[in-house]
């Protein structure tokens, strides 16, 4: 009891600093992640040359028109699919609503330009689509039908569309899970149907969801280099490798990638203002019930089953069946030593960028948590900032400090020990780790952000003033509460970093190949069919991660004395 | 060392965002009290629970507990190393622990067999000694609170902390709980403050209760004197039923209004306006067939044992009052009654609270 009587009040004063040490760390982790944003806006902005008049005049309009078709086309389809899929399996009963709850996630795992090689072999002229319909009506040329172009805006558009929708399944479904069960009775006992509850309760109340899975679609669709590249659709993306690559002018291609942080800054905004409207805490009572599900018979449940069928048929199973044959055939020549290293570089980039985003973003969100306040908020904001930087200039954020930082490093050691030390984080897989993490906080954030807002602060101060410290009660009470959500925060950072494209092309040590940049450069080569080994690798690896999250959710589903959180782990999905 | 008081809230104010949620508040806990901070909701009391639980900084002023500081501006002791226990409204059980669990998560530092007699000791003591292999969600609501309280218990706090611990109970539940935790920490000496908006709550649990408005005490004493005895309109408001009937002060101890002399004990003399408003309280109106005032019945409302009527006089006043249910009236009766007053407590008639509040007793 007189414990704390006795100690010096120099003991008290270190106690106190204790809880400013995550403040420190927030502000340092944080600070790590803006200084690529700051080098391109510092790049943009410090250049001499007058080239933002340059741009406006040419390329610039053509760049912004296909952007934001594309984003506009993008948008309607994942939320098309997105929130009908997941009204489906989580309100109504039908044939094969169980299976669907995880098939829907499948696409998840199916980079965009991974589906868009596939489809471009099996749907271009040559391919088994157009051979198919020659052959079964006669017809001798291209002349003789319509097709529509694969290699199109709107292709990309399509195939995007059915890579990106599990973004908005993921999250919708999780809040029409975490709806008030007594609110959906209350609506139709009071004479509202099953159309109008969801119009005018779960849509509305789910729309916060909704617009963060959105907002991560938009930001992937803004991101995405191999597809664009490969339907020549001149996006934002593809103009910063042409500006920078293309034409040897880094400037130019900062600024290009300033314009577009101003895109991905509005999307991050519409996450953060949505998670903001979504905050509550869960009320206790309603998380045990079981939700009510329209039952779906005959044509209607046909048609149920037939709307959940096309995202996964057409997102995941039609690829995969080209990929495989066309893996079948021309497995020998890609099943070599050469390629399994490109396997394990890429799994090991990608587990040690997820870890450590995990690490970095539980420290953020926790210390917001802890200390609340303005410079903790803004630090949160900027810590989610490294996604609105697109991989290619994200690598120009980075190198650029990065090979400053060795040459200064090397010269000093050269001066004062006569040892050169090379380079040691430019044209290293620091810098590709490095990229990846600060490109996927953002998601690891949020998830971690979400998850620990379903916490009452209450369960805080429960712990605390049962002698936890902070990161204590964080380990015990924390971490086993959100570990649904910190599972699928590394679940995802995981899967973006093997997809990952254009950064990994640009600061990968020379002669250092990941999956990713393998296919990409055999396709670039019209070698589609050599592709297809790696293809269909990226699909299996990321698949995995996929398969673990379908698990969990089919656990939660049926409760048990293993899963008193069970809510909370479905709930965490989001 | 003895302090005189375990607890010293010493002028403090915290700011909750741009607000000053608590505004120089001041109050001192006896070892063993049971003091009860009871106001409406946004008056301040749960920042000020946080503030003792030392979550919240503060801007001004200090808290020390057995003499020794702990919060001051700039400074915060750890809520860990406050010896502190704290019961929430929410329960806040670890949904992954089980009862027993729970309530052995204050206790890691004692040996394993002194803490599994401990918590089976504890739960004896609160009746769920059957409950200890379930899951807080397998628990009703009275007896998650239970185990919350066994939780906070464990430890053996210098201080226990209540946040409107029996506001998510049904009516019932919550008497019979809050009788039980007042038996409970007599019985072990334990020093408590709660913070509630319920004010029969705060008449069950506290030895002494401070009326909270904006930040401030605006009246601290028993829970008797302060419903016989408020010293300004607002805690004369916010505590018990009652109407206000305007008069003429005619003597020290007497009270001229429409139902006649008023006579009691005049709590404030002090006060100096002649006009005055009189505090009736149901109590104070009782049913006489030979009472001097004939009123009748606007409304009523069955409360078991009672009823409450709202009697309406001839000029139009109001008043309530608290009859035995075997006297049984309709709405449109006329019923007669008489006063009985024993404390006279009286506001001036302009809606000066500063006015009351300058003459209070001290």
């Amino acid at each position: 009891m007189r414990a704390i009587a006795v100690e010096s009040s120099s003991k008290m004063r270190r106690l106190s600093h204790a809880i400013d040490r995550w403040t420190l760390s927030s502000i340092l982790l944080s600070g790590l992640v803006v200084l690529p944003v700051l080098t391109v806006i510092g790049l943009a902005f410090g250049s001499t040359s007058d080239i933002w008049q340059h741009l406006l005049s040419t390329s610039l309009p053509h760049y912004l028109r296909n952007t934001l078709c594309l984003m506009l086309g993008v948008g309607v389809a994942v939320c098309l699919l997105g929130i009908s899929t997941a009204w489906l399996v989580t309100m109504c009963h039908f044939p094969g609503r169980k299976m669907f709850e995880w098939l829907l996630l499948l696409p998840l795992a199916m980079p965009a330009y991974v589906i868009a090689y596939a489809y471009t072999d099996f749907l271009e002229y040559a391919g088994v689509v157009q051979g198919g319909l020659r052959g079964l009506f006669g017809w001798q040329s291209a002349q003789d039908y319509w097709f529509p172009e694969v290699r199109s805006l709107g292709g990309a558009i399509v195939f995007m569309g059915f890579v990106l929708y599990p973004y908005v399944y993921l999250l919708t479904r999780a809040a029409f899970l975490e709806q008030s069960v007594s609110m959906i009775e209350a609506s139709r006992v009071l004479g509202r149907g099953a159309w109008s509850t969801f119009f005018r309760v779960s849509l509305p109340s789910a729309r916060p969801a909704i617009a963060v899975g959105l907002a991560l679609a938009l930001m992937e669709t803004l991101n995405d280099f191999g597809t664009v590249d490969y339907f020549a659709v001149e996006t934002l993306t593809v103009g910063i490798f042409d500006v920078w690559l293309g034409m040897g002018n880094l400037a130019g291609g900062a600024q290009i990638a300033v314009v577009m942080m101003c895109f991905v800054f509005g999307l991050i905004t519409l996450e953060h203002i949505s998670r903001r409207h979504q905050r509550y805490y869960q009320p206790a009572s309603s998380r045990l019930k079981t939700l009510p599900t329209y039952p779906l018979v005959g044509y209607k449940g046909m048609a149920a089953t037939g709307v959940c069928l096309v995202p996964v048929l057409f997102g995941f199973f039609v690829p995969v069946l080209v990929l495989s044959e066309l893996t079948w055939v021309y497995f020998d020549e890609s099943w070599t030593p050469a390629f399994r290293t490109y396997v394990l570089n890429s799994c090991l980039l990608s587990a040690a960028a997820a870890l450590i985003a995990l690490l970095v973003a539980i420290v953020i969100a926790y210390a917001r948590r802890l200390q609340g306040g303005q410079v903790l908020k803004v630090t949160t904001r900027i810590a989610s900032l490294g996604y609105a930087l697109p991989g290619a200039v994200l690598a120009v954020g980075i190198i650029v400090p990065f090979a400053a930082f060795d040459n200064a490093l090397d010269a000093w050691m050269r001066a004062q020990l006569g040892i050169s030390t090379g380079l040691l984080l430019s044209g290293t897989v620091t810098a590709v780790v490095f990229a990846y993490v600060v490109r996927f906080l953002a998601i690891a954030l949020g998830q971690v952000e979400a998850s620990l807002e379903k916490i009452s602060p209450s369960m805080d101060m429960a712990a605390r003033t049962l002698g936890y410290r902070a990161g204590e009660t964080f380990v015990r009470y924390h971490a086993p509460l959100i570990r649904g959500g910190l599972f699928t925060a590394l679940m995802i950072v995981f899967v973006d970093c093997m997809k990952e494209l254009p950064a990994t092309l640009i600061l990968r040590p020379f002669n250092f190949d990941t999956l990713a940049t393998h296919v990409y450069e055999f396709a670039s080569d019209e070698m589609l069919g050599e592709a297809a080994l790696g293809s269909l690798t990226i699909v299996i690896v990321g698949l995995l991660p996929v398969l673990l999250l379908t698990r969990m959710i089919g656990k939660s589903r049926n409760g048990g004395p293993d899963q008193p959180t069970r809510p909370a782990s479905v709930a965490s999905v989001a | 060392m003895n302090a005189e008081y375990l607890l010293e809230v010493d002028d403090i104010t915290c700011r909750y965002g741009r607000d000053r949620a608590v505004d120089g508040l001041s109050f001192r806990a006896r070892p063993g009290s049971l003091t009860c901070l009871l106001g409406p909701s946004g008056c301040g009391k749960t920042t000020a629970l946080r503030a003792i639980a030392g979550f919240q900084d503060l801007e001004k002023g200090e808290i020390r507990i057995e003499s020794l500081c702990v919060s001051r501006p700039g400074y915060l002791l750890p809520p860990e190393r406050r010896q502190v226990g704290m019961v929430f409204q929410d329960h806040a059980l670890f949904p992954h622990l089980k009862v027993t669990d729970n309530v052995a998560a204050g206790l890691r530092h004692q040996h394993e067999n002194l803490r599994r007699q401990t918590v089976s000791s504890l739960l004896e003591r609160m009746g769920l000694s059957a409950l200890g292999e379930r899951f807080p969600h397998e628990l009703s609501g009275g007896q998650q609170q239970r185990v919350a309280l066994a939780r906070a218990l464990a430890p053996r706090p210098r201080l226990l902390l209540m946040d409107e611990p029996f506001s998510n109970l049904d009516l019932d539940l919550r008497e019979r709980l809050g009788v039980e935790v007042h038996d409970l920490l007599k019985e072990h000496g334990i020093t408590a403050v709660m913070v509630t908006h319920d004010q029969y709550d705060a008449f069950v649990l506290g030895d002494e209760v401070g009326i909270m408005s904006q930040g401030n005490i605006l009246q601290w004493d028993t829970p008797y004197n302060v419903y016989h005895e408020p010293t300004s309109r607002f805690v004369a408001d916010f505590i018990g039923n009652g109407v206000f009937v305007r008069g003429t002060r005619t003597g020290d101890r007497t009270v001229n209004t429409e139902l006649g002399d008023i006579e009691g004990t005049l709590d404030r003399p002090a006060l100096t306006s002649a006009v005055v408003h009189v505090l009736i309280r149901p109590d104070d109106v009782l049913p006489d067939p030979d009472g001097p005032i004939s009123a009748r019945v606007s409304r009523k409302a069955f409360k078991g044992a009672d009823i409450m009527y709202t009697l309406t006089l001839p000029s139009g006043t109001t008043l309530l009052s608290l009859f035995p249910s075997h006297d049984n009236f309709a709405v449109g009766d006329h019923v007669r009654v008489r006063l009985n007053v024993d404390h006279l407590v009286v506001f001036a008639t302009e809606n000066t609270v500063a006015e009351s509040m300058t003459s209070s007793p001290d």
